[in-house]
């Protein structure tokens, strides 16, 4: 088996992995490779060609692909190494990565510094456990978008989506716009997972309905999807099976959540936060492997491309400053998601630096006040939803003031 | 359409059928398989829970005792000459009440009587030596350490691909419309073709009554049972060695957890009697019995660490046996029906028995017949990039670069072994899911479905509207896009 050395191996070629790459290169890292398992850089932007992308970091609107190029295009500026066909096949606690490319064969990485960037991928109806057939037609999200932007197909004439997430509610208005007929978003929730304007964009402005407090709890069909039953739901989200009705399809699309893809950063021994399934990171994206590094969907579902985009900057910055010292600031304090909150990243601090916190709310909320600490910091917000993240940047000198060795993050009703 | 004229002709391509084939090519006879389905083993063969039993489990002296028993002993052979992933990771069969000791030492009696090889019972200590992730319940233990798990989709295809090899024909998506019973040879109609042969071998599973029916036998009923199965994430594929049974039910042997073949985690089966021979749905009820079953056993899993859930439909007839006899009522038609557990664990042995019978039903009948001198029982060892230990690896992957080209990432399946797959006779997205395991992963072939389609369009030369999942009508992808507007 072929051998190399690199000090920075960078596993993904979508927005994490460039993004991160550009900043350790700027920061000084010249021997570093990124690792791409498809055959071009961009990742799950190349299939994402609707707009909406970049607003927040290039204050203009670009779709997918054009976000995409605009990272691909400086790592090509900037001569950053790269893989394409390469898929690392397993990771160990002291950095070595085995991958497998279709141009070099079998090669062993010993890597100073590795940062994971593999994204995320789509919960299947097995999770979810829809009872019934399995005939063909169900598909996930992503995946029917990958077949009708990437490869030129369609799926089927008349569809249910089930689960409001953002990838379902854009391929409702994709798979009308290709002349399908979508019959309805299924939400088990009393509250949509996607973003408003995603709900406004995809849904209401092609008289698509939403139900929510719904589930499908039947799929009809031996070779091919025929129909499918969709349930209210009681309190306890269990399908009231005497007021379903069944709706006549031939597709089934799943929108039921991400999951952060983090077998080999289990593998390596990295500890994954049950909440987020990401690794548990420090203020400086470090996982509890020292020298491994964690950013974009594999740390946290996002909701904006452009947040990964800063994440992963911080990840490639930070990952340089260890390979230059060998070690980072030690992080004692945790983090702690409170009243309302499902979860807060970075989960370990070290009180010396500013930090951008991450957090979701647990449940939709209006008029809310965001505590962190006791009252070392407060932040009066107009609502709080699940489904957009919220961030706060905390500076070092409030931070100095906690002395508790653990910070907590709570949103409360009111004032 | 002109008659196909055939010595043997069986009817049914599972794991049965399969290794009659297998045995058959052994004679230098014309031997022929139908399938009613696209491809072999997607009946209920597809999804056998995949336990090589070791039989302690079936009444001393019936056909399940002896060919469980000796099928087993035969496992690891065929599955070494077949290339089929196979582990003999032993059945440990637990209590979990003062009140099921007896049962179980009758379990331990009873395995002895069948010769059972090697069967001890446990204490809870030695247990949790050797399984330290069973719930605090379980109080005593049976030990068989020669049962064992095999992938029975792949030793069914592969046997079928051993027996073409060696001389037998295939037919597929040939079900049988009606079977007419001549002095001297049988006639069987399908929907493609019509067959002559001088014997029937009917291991038409489900439907095997049915075909005894065409010629006036109605000396058994198939009673179908059908089974739900979650698969686990292979993140928990650890938890258990050996495969844990709890103490039996009157229908089944109870709800297991298993250690598949692939390093899964399997919960299942229930048992749940019933007239639709071809139900394959799961329900909420099947899930939360087995859920709230296992739970009790083993300790480490949630329902999050569901990946995939199925059904099948056990063959199982109303004598409680094998049915394994020629037909009274057409002597030239011979039956292997009514195998449910543990028929997969007794194939080897059903294979072999089904040889000597014709063989004796050739010398009955005064018809010499010779052995097949060009016959191989091996199958090439094949390469998979997730044996990235495999020394030849790296010398395939120098000669064909797709070797390292991964098409399915949750299991590590590389577009060669597609290729392979679809040379060895795949036609649909489940053959090559089957074959490879593309798709069998976490993300439930998320990622991989349209790399795959695109593969078997340029390897097959057809268009990605008509690949199926499973044959029939099941198209995956039927429209191009704009094709809609």
């Amino acid at each position: 088996m072929l051998k190399w050395q690199k000090d920075l191996v960078i596993i993904g070629g979508g927005p994490a992995g460039l993004a991160a790459a550009c900043a350790a290169k700027d920061s000084g890292v010249c021997d570093l490779v990124v690792l791409e398992r498809h055959s071009e850089l961009g990742g799950i932007l190349n299939q994402c060609i609707h707009n909406g992308f970049g607003l927040h970091y290039f204050k203009e609107e670009l779709t997918g692909p054009e976000y995409a190029e605009r990272f691909i295009d400086e790592v090509r500026e900037k001569e950053i190494p790269y893989l394409t066909d390469c898929m690392v096949i397993s990771l160990s606690n002291d950095k070595k990565i085995t991958i497998a490319s279709q141009e070099h064969g079998l090669v062993e990485i010993e890597a100073k510094a590795v940062i994971l960037a593999m994204g995320c991928r789509e919960r299947t109806r097995a999770a979810i456990t829809i009872p019934g057939t399995r005939p063909s037609g169900v598909y996930s999200a992503g995946t029917v978008q990958s077949m009708i932007n990437i490869e030129g197909l369609m799926p089927g004439k008349k569809v249910v989506i089930v689960g409001s997430g953002d990838i379902g509610l854009i391929m409702a208005r994709r798979l009308t716009l290709e002349g399908a007929k979508v019959l309805a978003v299924v939400e088990i929730m009393d509250y949509p997972g996607g973003l408003n304007r995603n709900i406004a964009q995809c849904l209401e402005d092609f008289d698509i309905p939403l139900y929510l407090s719904h589930t499908v709890a039947d799929i009809q069909g031996k070779d091919r999807v025929e129909s499918v039953l969709v349930a209210p739901v009681d309190e306890k989200r269990q399908p009231v099976l005497d007021k379903a009705f069944t709706l006549e399809c031939d597709t089934l699309i799943l929108s039921v959540g991400l999951i952060p893809e983090n077998e080999l950063s289990t593998e390596a021994g990295v500890e994954i936060d049950p909440v987020t399934s990401g690794p548990i990171v420090t203020e400086s994206l470090e996982t509890t492997v020292p020298g491994i590094f964690a950013c974009g969907n594999v740390l946290q579902v996002h909701d904006l491309v452009d947040n990964v985009t800063n994440e992963s900057l911080r990840a490639g910055k930070m990952a340089a400053n260890y390979i230059k010292n060998g070690c980072l600031k030690p992080c004692d304090i945790k983090t702690k998601a409170d009243l309302n909150v499902r979860y807060v990243v970075p989960q370990r601090i070290s009180q010396e630096e500013d930090v951008e916190f991450f957090l979701r709310a647990s449940r939709p909320l209006d008029r809310v006040t965001l505590v962190v600490g006791d009252d070392l910091y407060t932040k009066r917000m107009r609502d709080a939803k699940p489904g957009e993240m919220i961030s706060v940047k905390i500076p070092k000198e409030k931070l100095q003031n906690l002395v508790d060795k653990e910070l907590t993050f709570s949103i409360r009703e009111g004032k | 359409m002109a008659e196909k004229e055939f010595d043997i002709l069986i009817i049914g391509g599972g794991v049965i059928g399969t290794a009659i084939a297998r045995n058959l090519a052994k004679l230098n006879l014309k031997t022929a398989l139908i399938e009613k389905e696209a491809e072999l083993a997607f009946g209920t063969t597809k999804a056998n829970s995949g336990i090589v039993h070791a039989g302690f489990h079936s009444e001393p002296g019936s056909l399940k005792a002896t060919l469980c028993v000796k099928g087993c002993n035969m496992f690891p052979g065929v599955c070494e000459e077949l290339d089929v992933p196979f582990k003999e990771n032993g059945i440990l069969m637990v209590a979990t009440s003062k009140e099921e000791l007896p049962a179980l030492q009758g379990f331990y009696e009873k395995g002895l009587l069948n010769g059972v090889r090697d069967l001890m019972l446990l204490n809870r200590s030695q247990i949790l030596e050797m399984e330290p992730n069973l719930s605090e319940k379980v109080i005593a233990g049976l030990f068989a350490p020669h049962g064992g798990i095999v992938s029975p989709f792949e030793l069914a295809i592969y046997q079928g691909n051993n027996a073409e090899q060696n001389g037998v024909q295939i037919f597929l998506e040939s079900p049988v419309d009606n079977v007419v019973n001549h002095r001297d040879y049988l006639e069987v109609f399908t929907s493609k073709d019509t067959f002559k042969a001088k014997l029937v071998i009917n291991c038409a599973g489900l439907f095997a009554d049915d075909v005894a029916r065409f010629v006036g036998d109605k000396s058994f009923d198939i009673k179908p049972r059908k089974g739900e199965e979650y698969l686990l994430d292979k993140r928990v594929g650890n938890l258990v060695t050996s495969t844990i049974f709890p103490l039996p039910s009157k229908n089944s042997k109870g709800i297991l957890v298993i250690p598949t073949a692939h390093g899964n985690l399997m919960l299942g089966p229930t048992a749940l009697e019933m007239e639709e021979r071809e139900d394959f749905t799961t329900t909420q009820k099947g899930l939360d019995v087995i859920y709230n079953s296992t739970e009790t056993l083993v300790n480490g899993f949630s329902k999050r660490d569901i990946i995939a859930s199925f059904a099948g439909v056990r063959a199982a007839s109303d004598r409680g046996d094998f049915v394994i006899e020629f037909s009274k009522f057409a002597p030239r038609m011979l039956h292997v029906a009514g195998i449910e557990s543990p028929g997969l664990t007794a194939s080897p042995a059903i294979g072999e028995m089904v040889l000597e019978m014709v063989k004796g039903w050739y010398k009955e009948n005064n018809i010499k017949i010779e052995a097949n001198p060009n016959f191989n029982p091996r199958l090439p060892k094949r390469i998979r990039l997730h044996d990235i230990t495999d020394k030849r690896l790296e010398e395939a992957i120098k000669k064909d670069k797709r070797y390292a080209h991964v098409i399915c990432r949750c299991e590590l399946v590389s577009e060669a072994e597609i290729i392979e797959a679809i040379k060895n006779g795949a036609r649909t997205l489940d053959g090559i899911k089957l074959r490879t395991r593309a798709g069998m992963g976490r993300c439930q072939g998320g990622f991989c479905t349209p790399k795959i389609l695109q593969i078997m369009s340029r390897e097959l030369n057809i268009p990605v509207s008509k690949i199926t999942k499973r044959g029939g009508n099941s198209v995956l992808v039927p429209y191009k896009s704009k094709e809609l507007i």
